[in-house]
């Protein structure tokens, strides 16, 4: 096995978890950076990608085999997260990638800034801090990057609405676009 | 080289030779592009450029096969409210990205130019200082119903309404389609014949399964009427 | 290239009361290409502190994305970096390709490597006029390149019908086939465009202006080059032998015969990022001729609808454009509108280290170094 692939990372550090749907690692936030200082030192020199994913709060139905051995489906919610990716390359050993998760909650979410290990993710982990609101520990200057620092909200929620528009004026395009919020036009 | 200085001469010596030199050959010279291009596809007057009855008198034409600027609804020959080809689907209108087309559906059928009712759209209208030009209501008309004009003269002093272009400023004869973009046209024609042809072979084809299915019904019925009989 | 920190003490002492000067290179600058600010706190004409500012051109384009389906957000992509619409355009259908089973035809495949080498032709070109227009050479450097540029537009108009926003990449090949003489008319560019490059080069390479403001000044070295993330031209510059197009092989770019320049070292300065790019375009010409000479007859899209829903999943699909590598990241969750829409932007993430590589200099070569590493606005804010 090589030291490149996740097997050696989930035999390294067990408490990592391997999401088969998804080819991704999820790591514990508290013990992240250690896993990051063990990546780069493996190998992994280059950190490509970095971005959050939003999920709401979902009902999830499933097929599932109870005791008596019959097939119901179960309903059950699923707490709202926000998932951080980082997607991993090699530039020494020309591999590829190996996608790391960091799963924290939607009220208050914090993950670990895995900048001190990937330089690279300096401003990406800003982006995700001010698309998303999650807060980076570590971070060396976590302040909002494509919004203005006075911008309240977090606008790549999926839950986020837009402010009231006082400078709006109408078009012949507004007729348009209310059409298709109001639901009319389903793409 | 040598001389302190040699590297700025080297480049003034380039720059020399492309001064001189656009005296010369014309494609050394910057800002004249058009001479690139084969004598023949340009324009020599505006006399030559193709007109549409009511149009402004200064549409250009492509000088290049698929160059886009615009929307516009064809008809077949005749009157175009009578050979729209339009049905007013609305999947343009979903495709949209800017999300610059409304349309508002007829309440009532209408003999098409093929002799079909079908509905027709009793508001087309694109807004310009919204549309980008790019191509997708084109590509997911199911009818060739809407193609793109090249036509960019569209500027207007009405703020308003003047920049929303209403169904009957884009319906557009398929003639006029031919002479701006003679080969996308054709390939187009082609295209719906061959569909045309497509969807009537299968058409026979079903029919005719069904009817042999219908005979060998009526032949087992009638071998069993015999049985019955025997 | 970090001298000593000033003595203020010294200065105050000898009478003269200094101060720092903050100057904001605001967005509407001619050097800064496109929206882009830099608050600069300068100690006589030393950069001491310098912070970018961006955003200004931020459009939302991945929630926008969230709403469409596919194949709307495709003109879209266009408009990320707005020099290179080609390029972008195949970096999504890439990463959507992995989404959906879809087998893109052998023509459709060598068109695209077409395209892409001549988006690289029009994009290094256009940076080479920029950033020597950035040193001070008033324009012919640029008028220079952008008459080529010209007729590489012109090539792009008469395949997709734009000049620049081209929209001609679909998922499973390309919208439509070049018209008759297309082929033809490239291949007499390909083969006056070296005559071009010599010229070009003979104006450039040796000029002690460009020699002397721009060699020693910018250093980037390995290590910080690799950990920030730096791809592209950049990254050559600075020592790493890493080509997306020689290690991920998208498309059909093994089958190819060309060199990727880097330099040999460990650091690398703005002239080596402007001589890396020369050669480049060298190599892509190369490319070009041998795309041009076998390229085969055939269809030009594969079998797909043109709305679909892709199983879930998700994917990053990765190219190297021009600037560096631009990657795609979608979730699909079965809808035919992605769930998340991700573009990982090469000019944003090359912008970690210009603080790095402007302090200590001149506020000058500041605008030098912001030049050579290649910032297009539309893709840094999206």
């Amino acid at each position: 096995m090589s030291k490149l692939s996740h097997e050696s990372l989930l035999k390294e550090f067990p408490e990592a978890q391997w999401d088969e749907a998804a080819g991704a690692v999820i790591l514990p936030v508290a013990n992240a950076r250690t896993i990051a200082e063990w990546l780069l030192a493996s190998g992994w020199d280059y950190c490509s990608n970095v971005t959050g994913v939003d999920y709401l709060e979902a009902e999830v139905k499933e097929k599932i085999t109870n005791d008596a051995g019959e097939t119901e489906t179960v309903t059950r919610t699923e707490a709202g997260r926000i998932d951080v990716v980082y997607h991993l390359y090699s530039m020494a050993n020309k591999t590829g990638p190996l996608v790391l998760k960091q799963r924290t909650g939607r009220e208050g979410a914090t993950a670990e800034s895995l900048t001190p290990v990937w330089r690279s993710c300096d401003l990406q982990e800003r982006e995700v801090y001010d698309l998303f609101g999650v807060n980076f520990n570590g971070h060396p200057d976590q302040r909002r990057i494509l919004m203005w620092d006075e911008f309240e909200g977090h606008p790549m929620r999926k839950d986020y609405t837009e402010p009231f528009d006082y400078e709006w004026e109408p078009t012949p395009h507004a007729e348009i676009l209310e059409k298709h919020q109001r639901g009319k036009v389903i793409v | 080289m040598s001389i302190l200085g040699g590297g700025i001469f080297k480049g003034m010596a380039v720059t020399l030779r492309n001064f001189i030199g656009s005296y010369f050959h014309k494609e050394r010279l910057i800002t004249n592009d058009y001479e690139w291009r084969s004598e023949g596809e340009l324009p020599q007057s505006i006399g030559d450029y193709p007109k549409e009855e009511g149009e402004q008198l200064r549409d250009t034409t492509t000088v290049n096969h698929y160059s886009r600027n615009f929307p516009m609804l064809l008809h077949d020959t005749g009157e175009p409210m009578d050979t729209i080809r339009c049905v007013a689907c609305q999947i343009c209108e979903r495709e949209c990205p800017p999300q610059c087309i409304y349309i508002e559906k007829s309440t009532e059928k209408k003999e098409n130019a093929d002799g079909k009712p079908q509905f027709y759209p009793a508001k087309f209208d694109i807004d310009v200082s919204v549309c980008m030009s790019c191509q997708i209501c084109v590509e997911v008309c199911p009818f060739d119903a809407i193609v793109m004009n090249s036509q960019f003269e569209l500027s207007t002093p009405n703020r308003f309404g003047g920049l929303l272009v209403r169904r009957d400023d884009l319906l557009k004869s398929n003639d006029y389609y031919h002479k701006i973009h003679p080969q996308e046209a054709a390939a187009r024609d082609q295209k719906m014949v061959a569909d045309k042809a497509a969807k009537e072979a299968k058409k026979k084809a079903a029919a005719e399964k069904s009817k042999a299915a219908a005979e060998a019904r009526a032949a087992a019925a009638e071998a069993e009427a015999k049985e019955d009989t025997e | 290239m970090i001298t000593a920190a000033p003595n203020y003490e010294l200065l105050q002492q000898e009478g003269l009361e200094t101060s720092l000067l903050e100057i904001s290179m605001g967005p509407h600058h001619p050097s800064t290409h496109g929206v882009f600010r830099m608050d600069v706190k300068l100690d006589g004409e030393t950069v001491v502190e310098l912070r970018p500012v961006f955003g200004y051109l931020h459009r939302n384009h991945e929630k926008l994305a969230e709403n469409m389906t596919y194949l709307s957000s495709m003109p879209f992509t266009d408009r990320l970096d707005y020099f290179n619409s080609m390029t972008n355009n195949w970096a999504y259908a890439l990463a959507a390709e992995k989404l959906i089973e879809v087998e893109v035809p052998e023509r459709a495949e060598y068109l695209r490597v077409i395209m892409a080498e001549l988006t690289r032709l029009v994009n290094h070109v256009t940076l080479v006029g920029f950033f020597i227009n950035d040193l001070g050479a008033l324009g012919t450097p640029l008028m220079y390149a952008f008459r080529e540029r010209e007729k590489i537009l012109d090539l792009f108009e008469q395949a997709s019908g734009a000049r620049m926003m081209c929209n001609y990449f679909r998922f499973g090949g390309l919208r439509n086939d070049v018209p008759e003489g297309w082929l033809g008319r490239a291949r007499e560019l390909v083969d006056r465009f070296p005559a071009f490059l010599d010229e070009y080069e003979q104006l450039l390479c040796e000029n002690e202006i460009i020699l002397s403001r721009t060699q020693g000044v910018g250093n980037l070295s390995r290590e910080l080059a690799v950990n920030a993330g730096i791809t592209g031209p950049m990254l050559r510059a600075s020592g790493v032998n890493y080509d997306l197009r020689k290690v991920d092989a998208y498309g059909i770019y093994d089958r190819f015969k060309f060199r990727v320049p880097y330099t040999d070292g460990d650091t690398g300065d703005c002239y080596d990022r402007f001589m890396i790019r020369m050669l480049e375009m060298r190599e892509s010409v190369e490319i070009l001729k041998q795309a041009l000479a076998d390229i085969p007859e055939g269809d030009i899209i594969g079998k797909v609808s043109k709305v679909f829903k892709p199983k879930p999943a998700e994917t990053y699909g990765r190219i190297e454009g021009p600037k560096g590598e631009l990657g795609f990241y979608l979730i699909a969750d079965g809808t035919t509108k992605p769930y998340r829409y991700r573009v990982r932007p090469p000019s944003l993430i090359n912008l970690t280290v210009l603080r790095d590589m402007c302090l200590g200099g001149k506020i000058a070569d500041a605008v030098i170094i912001l030049g050579s590493i290649d910032i297009v606005l539309g893709e840094v804010d999206r």
